[in-house]
């Protein structure tokens, strides 16, 4: 229940220099002066939490829409899948352990490892989206647009729809490496947190949707 | 989905400072709240004009009007009415002014924090709302004007654009669009609402001493973080298929005006109205809990009772929340669809009734014994109740599969909804100004003008939407234009008559109600108490209006239930929230 759990103890990270922990189980993180309270820092949990409750029910429908469609028979022609869909998996199940991996090295006081694995997480990312015009290129090639039959239309589409989160998944970590975090209410160990956990959503989405274009093609 | 507070690493000390950042980008959930309800004001009065145009023709179809160029209204020019009415009347009045509105005033007061969690975030969905209010008023001055496929958009006539009538271009376009923009802005809007709900509330309040209001504003944002990713999946397969040539909703062997339709097959407009109902029905349950709530919350104030039964309330509100997301096969009982799923679906509805009726007969206990204050307030969460009752007791017939195939897209509909979304929930909001109007602006609204117009809407909306389960019983269709085809029609237009002209007296009974809210932002009595209701809840614990950061820096403690009224040993007949157990009077 978010009223008993304690706020973490932010360990080392940038600006902050090992400042003193927020107290625990309260709702307020003891700011005083006066100025307007921030807020728990559990309560970025739970935003995050509710706005991939909203992106499930979004790629909800849109999979409910494939079944339905697909089950209609009446002209569901099957895309085959480009290859480099496999290698863009491949690369993005890499970012997450590579994200994993920054977090640690954030965690352990190595700023420089964090970075770089940081940017190699990005990279991935970027390389992923890049992966996805190759597989969209592909496709046009083979003929195979938006709207030459249902089952390429829900290609694009979940593969675009998928794609936009990750860009924005892809400015979070962005967000994370460039902003000025001594002057923010949390801190940047607590940024990464978020972002990564929003990342590895990203991730199992995209295994959810190969998935399904894959027996359903 | 990183989001952070205004201000970077210094908070903000004191208020914003310059018209700009106070009145128009405000990050205060205040101004935000506020801005909503203006919003929505303009809105309903656009929503009002429109109907207003409509009844005018439905009372007298062969009429000719100057404003329509001396000629008579087109079936089309009426359906685009009724569409935009419905559109805006739903969304930009019924989805706004109760939660947004209200919701984001009084929530952060309420729970003891000093805001929202994430004012940016706050005043972003207010501008993107915005922004899709004006996108759809944009469908009015397209070339072909605004669509005409009705608020619930069917493909195909959704689907196929121009070719199926005038508005069906540009105009439906645009509707497209500025909803999936209004999608947005309401899923930013429900996300703020209940991270504030389960994190920022101050130290006591703990869930089981919300007030009603709370727990509502909280069900319903939950609806609709859960409903509006739906809603916008559907109106980006909408567009697709009118703009990139897919097939998504649009079936083979079309023939529109002559022409086949050759580039569009196998779709399924079946497809569209489950995406579309599946939101659709929570959409409803957004647009009565908020008003649910306030009727409680005034209920309890005015009759100076404890509200009956809170835990069974909340049960209540959280399962009509639940089984709202159960039940949208009932929209579809005449589409073909299996008798068992019209079965299934017919008992879940049903089964909705139960929790509405608990939260009635609690109403009715509430009142039972109680000490009433007949205020203009009070006045409006009793015709409330009496509304709901109305409106919802019609919902019991449609539910049955074998009675919806005849009523189904007849008058018992409209009349069904309109009492329960038009009419009963802005009594809600109705009962929430009256009651917050003290505490927003300082001063209140006056009594005399307001019950002169809560008896004219009262009796006004009756007049008007009682008579339509009557002709929906004598088979009157929906979405006419005009009752001029046939004589079974024919007969009943002394009815439409009859609802025209208390339609144009029920609205222009509402410019007393303008006037009475203009007249008294100015020159309303002063509301010198900051609590002159003698209410138990946080926001009557501030000053009127409240300051920027609401409790002045210092957070409240809560040490009481919500609605501790006539308690037994107190020698007041309310209890504060916030008021210590030691400086609570006791009797002599």
């Amino acid at each position: 229940m978010p009223g008993t759990i304690v706020d973490d103890v932010e360990l080392i990270d940038a600006g902050h220099g090992g400042g003193t922990p927020p107290p625990a189980g309260g709702d307020d993180d003891g700011d005083s002066s006066g100025s307007r309270r921030p807020i728990p820092r559990r309560a970025y949990f739970t935003a995050l939490q509710l706005g991939l409750a909203a992106i499930v029910m979004f790629f909800m429908a849109l999979a409910s829409s494939y079944i339905v469609r697909k089950g209609l028979g009446v002209d569901w022609q099957s895309t085959p899948l480009p290859r480099v869909l496999w290698f863009n998996t491949a690369i993005l199940l890499a970012s997450s352990a590579t994200i994993v991996l920054a977090r640690k090295k954030l965690q352990s006081g190595e700023r420089e490892a964090f970075q770089s694995w940081w940017w190699v997480t990005t990279g991935l990312g970027l390389l992923f989206l890049a992966g996805q015009v190759i597989a969209w290129r592909q496709l046009a090639a083979a003929g195979m647009l938006l709207a030459t039959n249902p089952s390429s239309s829900f290609f694009y589409l979940l593969t675009a729809a998928h794609g936009a989160h990750l860009a924005g998944g892809i400015l979070a970590l962005f967000y994370v490496a460039f902003r000025p975090w001594s002057r923010s209410r949390i801190s940047q160990s607590t940024a990464a947190e978020l972002a990564s956990i929003y990342w590895h959503f990203m991730d199992g989405l995209w295994i959810f949707l190969f998935a399904l274009l894959t027996l359903g093609r | 989905m990183v989001t952070h507070e205004n201000g970077g690493g210094h908070g903000q000390h004191q208020p914003p400072s310059g018209f700009i950042r106070k009145w128009i980008f405000s990050i205060d959930h205040k101004v935000i709240g506020v801005q909503y309800l203006l919003l929505a004001l303009f809105s309903v009065f656009v929503g009002m004009a429109l109907s207003l145009l409509m009844r005018l023709h439905l009372g007298w179809p062969t009429a000719k009007f100057a404003f329509f160029h001396g000629g008579q209204m087109t079936p089309e020019q009426y359906l685009a009415l009724m569409t935009m009415h419905g559109t805006i009347m739903v969304f930009m009045v019924l989805t706004t002014a109760p939660q947004s509105g209200f919701g984001n005033y009084f929530l952060p007061i309420q729970i003891g924090a000093a805001d929202m969690a994430f004012p940016v975030l706050n005043m972003l969905s207010f501008w993107t709302t915005f922004v899709s209010l004006v996108v759809m008023i944009c469908a009015f001055f397209v070339s072909g004007g605004a669509p005409i496929g009705g608020w619930t958009s069917y493909p195909p006539l959704s689907a196929l654009g121009e070719i199926v009538g005038p508005g069906q271009g540009g105009g439906e376009t645009l509707w497209i669009v500025g909803l999936a923009i209004f999608c947005g802005a309401s899923l930013m809007g429900a996300l703020n609402f209940i991270t504030t709900l389960i994190d920022l509330r101050a130290k006591g309040m703990t869930l089981g001493r919300l007030p009603l209001t709370c727990w509502t504003w909280f069900v319903t944002a939950i609806l609709g973080l859960l409903a509006f990713g739906v809603l916008l999946a559907a109106c980006i397969l909408l567009l697709l298929d009118r703009l990139a040539g897919t097939s998504f909703f649009i079936p083979g062997g079309l023939v529109v005006t002559d022409q086949v339709i050759t580039w569009h097959k196998g779709g399924s407009p079946l497809l569209w109205q489950h995406l579309f109902w599946f939101f659709g029905h929570p959409e409803v349950y957004i647009a009565i809990l908020p008003g649910m709530g306030v009727a409680s919350h005034l209920l309890s104030t005015f009759s100076r009772k404890p509200v009956f039964g809170y835990r069974a309330m909340v049960g209540a509100v959280c399962g009509i929340g639940f089984l709202g997301f159960c039940v949208w096969g009932h929209h579809m009982f005449i589409s073909g669809m299996s008798p068992y799923s019209a079965f299934a679906f017919s008992i879940l509805t049903m089964t909705i009734g139960v929790p509405s009726a608990i939260k009635t007969f609690n109403w009715l206990g509430t009142l039972w014994g109680g000490k009433i204050q007949f205020n203009c307030a009070m006045l409006y969460a009793l015709g409330f109740v009496s509304l709901f009752v109305s409106g919802g007791l019609s919902g019991l017939f449609l539910a049955q599969p074998a009675l919806d195939l005849y009523l189904h897209d007849g008058y018992f509909v409209v009349a069904h909804f309109h009492l329960i979304m038009g009419v009963a929930a802005i009594f809600g909001m109705f009962a929430g100004l009256y009651f917050w109007f003290p505490k927003m602006f300082g001063r209140f609204m006056n009594e005399g003008i307001g019950k002169v117009h809560f008896w004219l809407t009262f009796i006004g909306v009756y007049a008007i939407f009682m008579p339509m389960h009557f002709l929906g019983l004598a088979g009157n269709p929906r979405r006419y234009s005009e009752m001029t085809a046939g004589p079974f029609l024919q007969k009943l237009q002394p009815v439409h008559v009859f609802i025209s002209i208390a339609a144009f007296i029920t609205i222009g009974a509402q410019l007393i109600f303008l006037f009475n809210f203009i007249w008294s932002l100015f020159a309303g009595k002063e509301a010198k108490d900051e609590n002159p209701w003698h209410a138990t809840t946080l926001e009557w614990s501030i000053p009127s209006p409240p300051p920027h950061d609401n409790f002045g820096g210092v957070e409240p403690v809560v040490y009481h239930g919500p609605y501790e009224f006539s308690v037994p040993g107190a020698a007041d007949d309310f209890i504060p929230q916030h008021l210590a157990p030691e400086l609570v009077r006791k009797a002599q």
